[in-house]
């Protein structure tokens, strides 16, 4: 079961410990904390301490060298009228919100082609898979910036055929979709994810459908859709997460400021130039929360929605 | 999707037996149908190789480059090399202040130092969880979870303000630090899934055998989840051997950068006039990376297609 799913029947899941459990209870205390201790110790000096810490800074004004100065919600005051700022959540959700549907629809569709009879299945996997463990990488982000430079491999293969492209990453306009791109080109890891959930589907329920003389595209909406169904909500919350945090493709692409005019600011590169760039720690940490509450709004949205669309076997 | 061993196997044993699918198998001898089959089997295979040819090419395209001369790069889509300019390798391996060997080796230091931190706190959380009753454990096991998704901007100005104010800034420690703490809270969870996939019938015997815990772990539960610790130090070298963000907060002295800052440098250095050492460095960077996926794909697969690590 994947952490989402295990998170999801722990609350579900109320009632009295059974005897059982109560007899088992303290019996090992002193054996599991001595090997919780080093994530014990974890939690609370690189989690949880640092998390109260950023709470109570991001009521202050700090930077680094003077003492903290509270100032109330400030900081909160100033988001609502920080155009920039606003200007990255629009970029941010953007990027999320196109890049996450599209890169999980390709995923869907190649591991769907990528079906059980299929030969050389490894040989595809791994060619579809690489580019997922290279993405993240300063090297492709840089590869990346030349593919959508004005000379770059985008604009000769455009030349070809005749067509004058545009500076793809200079171009306010065309810059987060070079990113988009990129993010879409990573779709080796749902695609496995969602490798594993169609190997889930007992084939007796296609053998049926296909006495019932069901067609493809009805097997796939009535059968293999409703049984994917799990899997397609553990990729979109687990994707939703690690995207609103992407950082390096933005920081190598744009150069470091977010460019050109804005169009590629992320807000975790905003968040960045602000508290490690102007070491504006307070605001940067009011951001960070911000950023929280953001990802467990979108989470929550997801849990809440899935029971209208989420399907489970059991 | 339930026990590791479950999920994985299946998906393997089925890919690897591509020929006995029921599927398949239920329609023999009709040779209409078997043409069809195979038409759309052709059909198949084209739409992938296309696919998989578009994904990889800015791949080949980038290695092929890092062996062009400058000034051919800007011109040349395709993939045809003249002859091999090795230049690019040479100059872009001297162009920073050290050698690019020097930030690989940094980069070692923190990579392996993670690796240990992981395998040895993670499992060990991961036994506590997977095996041990104690107060407070649905709690800390909830907790561990949502560990998992929180973003790390949450953490990381205090952090930097921790580490700095202990004179850490400019040394691997903030990097290495937080595994030996299993802040990696994937893997703890990864290994969890996988020990309750070990019969627990092993350990009551080794516990009749009069074995207390530190035994049971060392002799009976950690030789049987080598396959986890390998994921998670396949993942561990490749997240590492990538991790920006934190090599850019807290290395800031050109002597410790690791490869990313590097190339980053590199990259605010050189821009336009030298792509092709730009490439050829970017190539070597990747290199350890590509290793690693090339011999523990088998474990890459299955650590994502049962926790969904990236």
């Amino acid at each position: 079961m994947s952490a989402i799913g295990e998170l999801s029947t722990m609350t579900r899941r109320k009632g009295p410990m059974t005897k059982e459990e109560k007899k088992a209870n303290g019996r090992d205390n002193k054996a599991a904390y001595v090997f919780l201790l080093p994530w014990l110790i974890g939690l609370v000096v690189i989690t949880v301490g640092p998390m109260l810490m950023s709470l109570y800074l991001s009521f202050t004004d700090y930077n680094l060298l003077q003492p903290p100065q509270w100032v109330g919600i400030d900081n909160f005051v100033r988001m609502f009228g920080d155009a920039r700022l606003h200007n990255s959540l629009r970029v941010t959700f953007t990027y999320v919100l196109v890049g996450v549907p599209l890169q999980l629809a390709v995923a869907l569709v190649i591991a769907l082609v990528l079906d059980k009879g299929l030969r050389g299945l490894p040989f595809y996997r791994s060619i579809f898979y690489l580019p997922s463990l290279l993405g993240g990488s300063v090297a492709v982000a840089i590869l990346w910036k030349q593919i959508f430079g004005t000379t770059g491999l985008v604009n000769q293969v455009l030349a070809m055929i005749g067509i004058q492209g545009p500076g793809w990453i200079s171009d306010p306009n065309t810059a987060l979709g070079s990113i988009i791109l990129l993010h879409v080109w990573t779709f080796g890891s749902p695609m496995i994810i969602f490798l594993a959930g169609l190997r889930q589907i007992p084939n007796m329920y296609y053998e049926a459908a296909e006495v019932d003389g069901a067609t493809t595209l009805q097997k796939f909406w009535r059968i293999t859709l409703p049984m994917l169904s799990p899997i397609i909500f553990f990729n979109l919350v687990l994707q939703i997460i690690g995207s609103f945090q992407s950082f390096t493709q933005a920081f190598i692409v744009s150069g470091g400021n977010g460019g050109p005019s804005d169009s590629t600011m992320f807000f975790t590169l905003y968040l960045y130039q602000k508290g490690f760039g102007q070491f504006d720690m307070g605001y940067a940490s009011a951001m960070a929360w911000f950023l929280l509450v953001i990802i467990g709004v979108f989470t929550a949205i997801n849990f809440i929605a899935s029971k209208y669309w989420v399907f489970y076997d059991d | 999707m339930t026990k590791i061993q479950t999920l994985p196997a299946a998906a393997e044993d089925q890919s690897s037996k591509p020929s006995k699918s029921p599927r398949r198998r239920e329609s023999p001898g009709n040779l209409a149908f078997s043409r069809n089959a195979r038409i759309k089997g052709l059909i198949k295979h084209a739409i992938l190789i296309l696919v998989g040819g578009i994904m990889i090419y800015p791949l080949l395209w980038m290695v092929v480059s890092s062996l062009r001369p400058n000034d051919l790069i800007f011109r040349e889509p395709g993939l045809w090399l003249n002859n091999l300019e090795m230049s690019n390798y040479t100059d872009g391996w001297s162009a920073l202040t050290h050698p690019f060997g020097h930030y690989m080796i940094n980069s070692a230091i923190v990579v392996l130092g993670s690796i240990v931190g992981n395998l040895i706190s993670c499992s060990m959380a991961a036994y506590a969880f997977a095996r041990l009753q104690f107060s407070g454990k649905k709690l800390f096991f909830g907790i561990m979870l949502l560990t998992i998704m929180l973003p790390f901007h949450v953490v990381i100005v205090p952090q930097y303000i921790l580490f700095s104010q202990i004179g850490w800034v400019n040394t691997f420690w903030p990097l290495i630090v937080p595994k030996l703490l299993a802040t990696d809270a994937f893997f703890v969870f990864l290994m969890v899934q996988f020990i309750r996939g070990i019969p627990k019938e092993l350990d009551e015997a080794a516990r009749i055998d009069g074995a207390g815990h530190p035994r049971i772990f060392l002799r009976v539960i950690l030789p049987l989840m080598v396959p986890a610790l390998a994921t998670t130090t396949i993942f561990t070298f490749i997240w590492t051997w990538n991790d920006f963000f934190g090599a850019l907060i807290y290395l800031t002295d050109p002597d410790m950068f690791t490869v990313p800052v590097a190339l980053r440098a590199f990259v605010d250095s050189q821009s336009a006039t030298s792509w092709g050492s730009l490439f050829a460095m970017s190539i070597v960077s990747l290199f350890p990376v590509f290793l690693v996926f090339l011999f523990g794909q088998r474990f890459l697969i299955k650590g994502i297609a049962t926790t969904g690590i990236k």
